[in-house]
């Protein structure tokens, strides 16, 4: 996120896209809703009529994949009707020219096609946001997991920069995390081409910089992301795969590819449960849970945050960074630390967004990086000065159609998403008895009109086929769908959604699969 | 700034201070039920009654202003004889159950009686006999131990904006309860349990497995493991056993949790953990030890980098695993293995 999440109750008007707040970030949806209570105006872009859509100014009940569109669309009309901030463009940004260009071609009537919606509230929502002294954008996977995840993002920025909402507060593009540290991971490098704090692994002088810091010669080759990785598995190029703490057989798309992928190499899960991809592995190796360790979380605002040892490990399970470091002890690097706090002392040393936290500073209230130095209080909004370039700059980005249009054969669009009640592959929640009374099952959202047609009841068994696979789930007859878009949240290993998701249509950026659409077809079961 | 003595203690604070704020400043403690700083304040207890100097009548600290040169004293004779007189009140249809109410320890009524010498009610009032609200897995309601603070309302309105729950009739009966009675279950509360951790009485109370006693639990701080955003909580530990969550003030959740956070608890002590190391033999994974995990994936590895280059081995990290545990396991395979093929499923 650019800016804090309490923030968000400091502007006048919320652009809320691809995210189901209310269910996957409650805590933040309830303060949107406070937002909206002292009279912030909410705009909602989604296909599926959520909560806060219900609360809307404007809802845009858009097709799944449209949004690049509906951007550029409210682009030319914030344009078209000279409501931008044209001081900040002139002082605070580049390529405006060709960006205006670029969406002139975006009129709401042609757009409002594209996305299903109607060119008024195109315009009456472009005109909100716009206008609002403060607007916020705040999205989530509903805009990145697409072929064009990436682009989607730009075009959000775009609009950000052309009404001059970056840099104060309640202004912002604010991606909510949808995991507790996705944010750290990111930061300390659990990615290809970057270390610790963005630093690309193909600079000599970062290169460098690591080498000393380490002690060891490093690789300048960018290494392969997740979907590349389980293709190489899948063809013998990836011998040994090292698993720590996630469920790629629920998780990612294309199970079934999944699974031979895992098959085929020298597999090591390393978790709390026996989960899906565990079953699949030579070796296991049992963790400790977040209260059985000390360490740090970072959240979507970039706070970093102590977790605490409250409770013991069961058996002799051990805390993820222990396995690690007696595992390279074993591989022959003998550096040892005591505890996560000296773990984090070396972090400070080579990551320059973090030099200034410590433990000590962290202890009662989180820090949010950059903090470059210890007197440095943390970074609340970024760009607050001069954007950097990148941040400043308009990326025009035109739109183009899913990679996976319905056809005749599979007519429909599939879209994925979470529940309340569950948390990702319900690894921990699935323990709850509560939660699994209140969200016991895998389901299917179906239009009532598209169930008339093809005769199905509500609470029905019916089976879900796209190009990869089929599964069987039951039918659940709502219009919070369109009628010929269906939902069904990837939870649950029974019934998973991921069975039916493409793998190999990947953003040409990020790598992201395009899990928020995929054509499939339902029939009923006899 | 404006200068006011409490307890002939001065405190200088800013002008639209309460009472109650300006006596906190300097740590003297005025009880109340209602007042909670997040919410609208209205004063609907009495119980944080004051006496100032010069007034007529006992106001409540929480939601009178300060003025300048305004004397307070909290515990005046006048001010006991009205807090004793409130909690008699209370107690006249109260379920004086304190030997197994869940609630004993941290029971702001049970507190106040013990404060103020209150034994039983002067009253014969009659008790309540409302049913309890079972109906959530979460937590239940127990009306007859209800004060009729008003917390848990305005809790659910104001801040978590779900207005599932309202005060029902008027009068003797009045009570907390979901739209037309339909009972919890069947309404829209959606769980996050945030009215039960106000509750400051047995009232609203969150199921638990465990058998314990507030005073046998020790707090921990940390963070909510589930979602981006980073609520702080206090995990309640009782022999090495989680038995409760409680919110606690963090800058990105304000004392609020969601159902996730305050209730999904359970997988922690679960009996499937995992507890030692699994080995595939023959086809099935069997218990090993540290050490013979450790040899066999460093000889898988080894293996790998002699035949195919340190590139044909990759590691997955985690999003919901520490920074610190991040951070070695990208170097793991990038200092020790020697590759770049390192990535967590921050795209799912
Ligand atoms: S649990 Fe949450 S939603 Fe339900 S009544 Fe309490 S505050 Fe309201
Ligand atoms: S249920 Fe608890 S919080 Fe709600 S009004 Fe009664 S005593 Fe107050
Ligand atoms: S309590 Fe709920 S909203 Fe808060 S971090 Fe946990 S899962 Fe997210």
């Amino acid at each position: 996120m650019t800016n804090s999440i309490r923030e968000v109750k400091k502007a006048d008007a919320i652009f809320l896209t691809g995210s189901n707040t209310t269910e996957n970030h409650p805590v933040i949806g309830a303060q949107i809703k406070q937002a909206l209570k002292k009279g912030t105006k909410l705009i909602v872009a989604d296909p599926r009529e959520i909560e806060l859509a219900k609360y809307a100014d404007v809802f845009l009940k858009i097709k799944p994949g449209t949004s690049i569109a509906l951007s550029n669309a409210m682009m030319n009309v914030i344009i078209e009707e000279g409501l931008q901030d044209k001081e900040y463009i002139n002082e605070k940004t580049e390529n405006f020219e060709e960006t205006a260009k670029l969406v002139e071609g975006y009129t709401p009537e042609k757009v409002a096609e594209v996305c299903g919606v109607d060119p008024e509230d195109i315009r009456r929502a472009a005109r909100i946001y716009a206008q609002a002294e403060r607007g916020s954008i705040v999205y989530c996977m509903g805009i990145t997991q697409h072929h064009n995840g990436t682009e989607n993002v730009m075009s959000l920025s775009n609009l950000a920069l052309l009404t001059g909402n970056l840099g104060r507060e309640g202004t912002g593009v604010n991606p909510l995390r949808g995991q507790n540290n996705v944010q750290g991971a990111c930061d300390m490098g659990a990615l290809p081409n970057v270390y610790p704090g963005y630093q690309p692994v193909t600079k000599a002088e970062v290169v460098e910089k690591f080498e000393k810091a380490w002690g060891v010669d490093l690789s300048k080759e960018v290494g392969l992301t997740i979907p590349e990785i389980m293709h190489g598995a899948e063809h013998g190029d990836i011998k040994v795969l090292y698993i720590m703490g996630e469920n790629p057989m629920v998780s990612d798309p294309d199970t079934a590819h999944v699974e031979k992928a895992l098959k085929k190499t020298f597999l090591v899960v390393q978790d709390i449960f026996l989960t899906e991809t565990a079953e699949l592995a030579d070796v296991v190796l049992p963790a400790a849970a977040f209260a059985e360790k000390d360490g740090t979380f970072v959240n979507s605002e970039r706070r970093v945050q102590k977790i605490r040892k409250a409770v013991n490990a069961p058996g002799v399970a051990k805390a993820d960074w222990v396995i690690l470091m007696e595992l390279m002890n074993k591989l022959g690097y003998n550096k040892e630390y005591n505890n996560p706090s000296e773990i984090f002392e070396e972090i400070r040393m080579v990551t320059p967004q973090y030099a200034g936290i410590t433990y000590d500073r962290i202890d009662a209230v989180g820090i949010q990086w950059p903090c470059p130095t210890e007197d440095h209080p943390g970074t609340k909004i970024l760009h607050q000065e001069r954007c950097g370039r990148g941040v400043g700059l308009f990326m025009p980005v035109s739109y183009s159609p899913s990679g996976e249009l319905s056809d005749e054969e599979y007519p429909l669009v599939m879209t994925t998403g979470r529940v309340l009640y569950q948390y990702h592959t319900r690894t921990m929640t699935g323990k709850t008895e509560g939660l699994n009374q209140k969200a016991p099952e895998s389901y299917v959202e179906i239009h009532p009109k598209l169930a008339e047609e093809l005769g199905i009841n509500d609470g029905e068994r019916v089976k879900v086929a796209s190009r990869r696979g089929a599964i069987e789930t039951k039918a659940k007859i709502t219009d919070i769908v369109s009628e010929k878009v269906v939902f069904i949240p990837f939870h649950w290993a029974e019934g998973a959604a991921n069975v039916l998701t493409n793998g190999s249509v990947l953003d040409k950026y990020s790598k992201i699969p395009e899990l928020k659409v995929c054509g499939v077809k339902i029939e009923k079961l006899a | 700034m404006i200068t006011v003595k409490i307890n002939g203690f001065e405190v200088k604070v800013e002008k639209d201070t309460t009472i109650l704020e300006a006596a906190n400043k300097i740590g003297i403690k005025i009880p109340t039920f209602c007042h909670d700083p997040r919410l609208r304040p209205h004063g609907s207890c009495r119980i944080c009654t004051v006496e100032v100097k010069g007034g007529r009548n006992l106001p409540t600290a929480c939601t009178t202003p300060v003025f300048e040169g305004m004397e307070v004293e909290t515990e005046s004779e006048g001010v006991v004889e009205a807090r004793k007189e409130i909690l008699d009140l209370l107690l006249a249809n109260h379920p004086l159950d304190c030997l197994t109410c869940q609630q004993a320890g941290r029971c702001a009524l049970q507190d106040l009686c013990f404060q103020y010498d209150v034994k039983e009610s002067s009253y014969g009032g009659a008790k309540k006999e409302f049913e309890i609200d079972n109906s959530n897995p979460f937590y239940y309601s127990d009306q007859n131990k209800c004060i009729l603070c008003g917390k848990c309302v305005y809790v659910c309105s104001q801040l978590q904006c779900t207005d599932a729950i309202g005060f029902a009739e008027r009068g003797f009966p009045t009570h907390i309860a979901t739209p037309f009675n339909q009972g919890l279950e069947e309404s829209t509360c959606v769980s996050c349990g945030n009215c039960v951790s106000v509750c400051p009485v047995g009232a609203l109370v969150p199921k638990s497995k465990e058998k314990f006693r507030y005073w046998e639990t020790s707090p921990v701080r940390t963070t909510c493991s589930y979602c981006g955003v980073g609520c702080q909580m206090d995990l309640l530990v009782k022999d090495n056993k989680i038995v409760e969550i409680q919110p606690a003030m963090g800058p990105s959740n304000e004392g609020l949790l969601c159902v996730k956070g305050k209730f999904a608890y359970n997988f922690i002590g679960h009996p499937d953990r995992l507890k030692a190391p699994l080995i595939r033999k023959n086809g099935k994974l069997e218990e090993g030890t540290w050490e013979e995990a450790y040899e066999l994936i460093s000889s898988k590895i080894a293996e790998a980098k002699e035949t195919l280059g340190p590139n044909s081995v990759a590691g997955l990290s985690s999003a919901r695993c520490t920074t610190e545990e991040n951070y070695l396991l990208q170097k793991l395979m990038r200092a020790v293995v020697g590759t770049n093929n390192v990535d967590h499923c921050a795209r799912l």
